[in-house]
């Protein structure tokens, strides 16, 4: 299974090398039949995401919605895993696609600054304005001018358990952190079953738990005053939930092949290890999990199941990450495109597809195809205004988006030493401290 | 590879390009002044000056865009801070010699540049020498020539495959793993361990379990494991509590499928491990050893009474022998290395046995008659001989291994990529992987630039002299 992330990524370098228009093919069936009554006729949108494959297929489907109604051509082109990298060369180069969507609201900021974004028309603000609930826009916004509109969410607070597993051990799903810790993950581990899979050589997974623990220890104003670096990585309840985390870390039948074999392990490998190989019984990571454990042969819902991520603390943590579409080239067809996605409209079509979770509010959760994400939305829905958003992608992307830098690597050092929680807090405040002050 | 030894190359303008680039500088520079004095002559030799700029033009423009360009626009570049507004002067300069992940990827490519290169070279050599000896001289070659064929990236993800931890799938570590079992197999229950809390008969004592209470003639122990999943044992015999009498007690699996079962008591379903050695400790000496049998118990004949430990010593829990950790922190560079190795040797190979076929065979000829061992001959004759090949393919392979990038990006994981980052790489991750810093990207690819001159003017000079 090893094989199949690598060639993606590959592929999707390949993809990103070429620059690509990779699907022009759809262009044709929407905009011939009834081109005189469309708005956009012979517009060109040229649209960059990270997504590839399923996502890419889902997402296209969308497009074509758009063209359907508009008569505008769109091209999708896949800028591979590091959006920042494909990106920054063709903003340099003066050359950006109209429309992109980022997966770090990092970006939208770094973006803004460098001034190669555009801010949304008022129409768009107004589908926003009716849509999403005021974190959204703020989150879009720098400097009070508003360029991104959030238009895919994942709930990143979960933990994706093997319900045989669980079965075969006779644990429970946990409700508190010392459960899961002390009752669930120790039944597991005395079964002979590995209780957690982790995806050290992604860095992002670690951050996601950490932020978990940490908004459901610290609270949401310490998370707010972190996620700015207002309180520095030295606070001590940084301490807390790094110990909590080491709780897991620490403990060598807790991760599946140890410290050194979860480092070498990426996104998805370790769910494919949960479901694939029956290895490991729980995995902690988003809801886009869904993808892998249906891949790997179980049924999500029946084999693979989902628990709310437990309150290591006070507050039960609710953290959303999201891909943001921002406008780089002023276009009428690009500020259509963003109200067409930004709408109840767009996100319905988008919601019908699998794998997919919408952040507006107007998207009813009747649209989407499963129970599991019914639920989700729901959650989302009336979390309202005490959800956090993910916090690495709040940061600076030197800091909390780059493979191999700042918090990843950080947190990867602590994987692989937990018993240093101080010497991981100051290499995070080092880091924290040189990213922010950029 | 060719473009290191022709200088990047024009297509479409042979004549021009071929010349402007390395060897034939001198040469041509020669007869331009030459031109201009004959110019006042009616009758001069060489085609016009105008004729000569119009022939040069296109190069000198598309070595101008291509190469001077980026040069001088780097070095204004990183001058400035990530946005490019703020001039920082030697700031980024500065950086790149006091931060830790930048000194990391300098000491790499400093391994890189000692290791690599000679071994390529020696390799190389030994390859090119021994195939002159061989009968399928060509087939060798091929193979050890086809690695070349395979772009970088492809080398990467197949080596990325080789190195993988797990035995089943990783190359390197199934034939390490298979010598490693053919001289010690792993036996016993790797990952059984006593349950931990405080009702637990037995608890771990530096790898062995040992029981917590002392143990007396007349009552059998019991060592409750977990840690197992119960299918590892599903065809052993199910454990049952030893017949009182002696030293004596039962070592079995406390996991019943689904849970439940009394903890610590031997239950229906619960299977007995058997194989385990045991041992009788008493005052820190081993007074008595046993095994356990089929159903779990054991029993310790002919032991003096007293009080005594049960201690399951560590060999019975052994983890298996899983091979390498290749991809680790520890020896990522090296492993990369090889991989660079397996490119590159063949390519080294093939340009030394060239040299090879044109070393005069009178010299090595005449050697012999006088009495020299193959050796002498080798080390005394041949590598002198070979001396300007060898040296061509040793500082292209330094120039090469300066600016190594591909390999090291595809097969180091995320995680320990900052233990095998490089300076190419870095500089790449720093202006476009996420850093956004294209003023500290600039710095580093001057920063390269000025490692990788001294060894291209030494390859031009050589040429030079070649030339003449």
């Amino acid at each position: 299974m090893r094989k199949l992330p690598l060639t993606v990524a590959v592929l999707a370098l390949a993809a990103a090398a070429c620059g690509g228009n990779t699907t022009p093919e759809p262009a044709q069936s929407g905009g011939g039949t009834t081109a005189a009554a469309k708005p956009l006729d012979g517009v060109k949108i040229e649209v960059a995401a990270k997504w590839t494959g399923d996502e890419q297929a889902n997402f296209e489907k969308v497009l074509k919605a758009f063209q359907a109604k508009t008569g505008a051509t769109v091209t999708y082109a896949s800028t591979g895993e590091d959006t920042g990298a494909y990106l920054g060369p063709r903003i340099e180069g003066g050359n950006p696609p109209d429309v992109a969507i980022l997966p770090q609201p990092g970006l939208v900021q770094q973006y803004a600054d460098q001034k190669a974004l555009k801010p949304l028309s008022p129409e768009v603000q107004a589908q926003i304005d009716q849509n999403y609930t005021p974190y959204w826009k703020e989150l879009g916004s720098v400097g009070g001018q508003v360029y991104g509109v959030l238009v895919k969410a994942a709930h990143k607070s979960l933990i994706w358990y093997r319900q045989t597993a669980f079965d075969d051990a006779g644990a429970q799903p946990a409700t508190s952190w010392d459960d899961l810790i002390g009752k669930t993950a120790q039944t597991l581990a005395d079964s002979g079953t590995a209780p957690f899979a982790l995806c050290g050589a992604s860095g992002w997974t670690l951050t996601d738990l950490f932020e978990n623990v940490y908004l459901s220890s610290a609270g949401p104003e310490n998370y707010d005053k972190l996620a700015k670096h207002e309180i520095p990585w030295t606070d001590p309840s940084v301490a807390t939930a790094l110990t909590k985390m080491g709780q897991i870390f620490g403990k060598k039948e807790f991760v599946l092949g140890g410290a050194s074999g979860a480092l070498q392990t990426d996104f998805p490998t370790c769910a494919t290890q949960v479901y694939g190989q029956k290895k490991a019984a729980m995995v902690i990571e988003a809801d886009f999990v869904a993808v892998t454990a249906a891949e790997s042969g179980a049924k999500v819902g029946e084999e693979a199941k989902i628990m709310p991520f437990p309150k290591a603390g006070d507050t039960d943590p609710v953290i959303l990450g999201g891909d943001t579409a921002v406008v780089l080239k002023d276009s009428k067809g690009a500020q259509a495109l963003l109200e067409f996605l930004a709408s109840k409209e767009g996100g319905e079509v988008w919601a019908k597809q699998p794998g997919y979770l919408s952040p507006n509010r107007n998207v009813s959760p009747d649209n989407y195809p499963d129970e599991l994400t019914k639920q989700l939305a729901q959650t989302i829905i009336s979390a309202g205004e005490s959800v956090r958003y993910d916090m690495s992608d709040l940061a600076p992307s030197a800091f909390g988006g780059t493979d191999g830098k700042g918090e990843w690597k950080d947190l990867q050092d602590f994987l692989r030493n937990p018993s240093d929680v101080k010497g991981a807090q100051e290499k995070l405040e080092a880091d924290a401290a040189k990213a922010f002050t950029k | 590879m060719t473009e290191r030894l022709n200088g990047p190359q024009a297509p479409g303008d042979d004549i021009p390009a071929a010349g402007a680039t390395s060897g034939p500088i001198e040469t041509r520079s020669a007869p331009a002044p030459a031109t201009r004095v004959d110019s006042s002559t009616p009758h001069r030799l060489g085609p016009s000056p105008r004729m000569a700029v119009f022939f040069l033009l296109p190069a000198v423009l598309l070595l101008g865009a291509w190469v001077v360009y980026p040069i001088i626009y780097s070095i204004f570049r990183s001058l400035f801070d990530s946005t490019g507004d703020r001039f920082v002067g030697l700031g980024n300069y500065g950086s790149i010699f006091t931060d830790s992940a930048t000194l990391t990827t300098i000491r790499n490519n400093v391994i890189w540049v000692v290791v690599a290169p000679l071994i390529v070279t020696v390799l190389g050599l030994i390859f090119a020498v021994l195939t002159e000896r061989i009968r399928w001289a060509t087939a060798f070659k091929l193979i050890l020539f086809m690695p070349m064929a395979v772009s970088l990236l492809a080398a990467g993800v197949i080596f990325r495959l080789v190195y993988e931890q797990d035995p089943d799938k990783g190359v390197a570590n199934a034939v390490i793993t298979a010598v490693h079992d053919t001289f010690s197999s792993s036996a016993g229950y790797p990952g059984a361990r006593p349950r931990e809390n405080d009702q637990a008969p037995a608890a771990v004592q530096g790898g062995a379990v040992v029981t917590k209470q002392q143990v007396q003639a007349g009552q059998p122990v019991l060592i409750p494991l977990v840690g197992l999943s119960p299918d590892v044992v599903k065809d052993a015999a199910p454990a049952k509590a030893a017949p009182a009498g002696g030293v004596s007690g039962t070592v079995w699996l406390d996991v019943v499928r689904g849970g439940g079962g009394t903890l610590n008591q031997i239950d229906p379903q619960e299977k007995g491990l058997a194989g385990i050695t045991v041992e009788a400790v008493a005052g820190g000496a081993v007074k008595g050893t046993a095994e356990t049998t089929a159903d779990g118990s054991f029993h310790f004949a002919g032991l003096p009474a007293g009080s005594y430990v049960v201690r399951l010593p560590q060999s019975n829990f052994q983890a298996p022998f899983n091979g390498i950790t290749w991809l680790g922190p520890g020896l990522i560079t090296p492993a990369i290395i090889g991989a660079y190795i397996w490119v590159w040797a063949g390519f080294a190979m093939v340009l030394i046995a060239a040299g090879l076929s044109a070393i005069p065979r009178d010299a090595l000829e005449a050697a012999r008659i006088d009495g020299a061992t193959e050796w002498q001959v080798f080390r005394r004759i041949t590598v002198p001989l070979l001396t300007p090949v060898l040296l061509v393919v040793f500082v292209t392979m330094i120039i090469n291994v300066l600016k190594v990038f591909d390999l090291v990006f595809i097969i180091a994981p995320g995680s320990v990529q900052p233990q095998a980052n490089v300076i190419a790489l870095e500089m790449w991750r720093v202006s476009f992987g996420g850093g956004g810093n294209q003023g500290m990207g600039s710095a580093l690819a001057i920063f390269l630039l000025v490692l990788v001159l001294p060894f291209m003017i030494f390859n031009i000079r050589r040429f030079r002299r070649d030339e003449r």
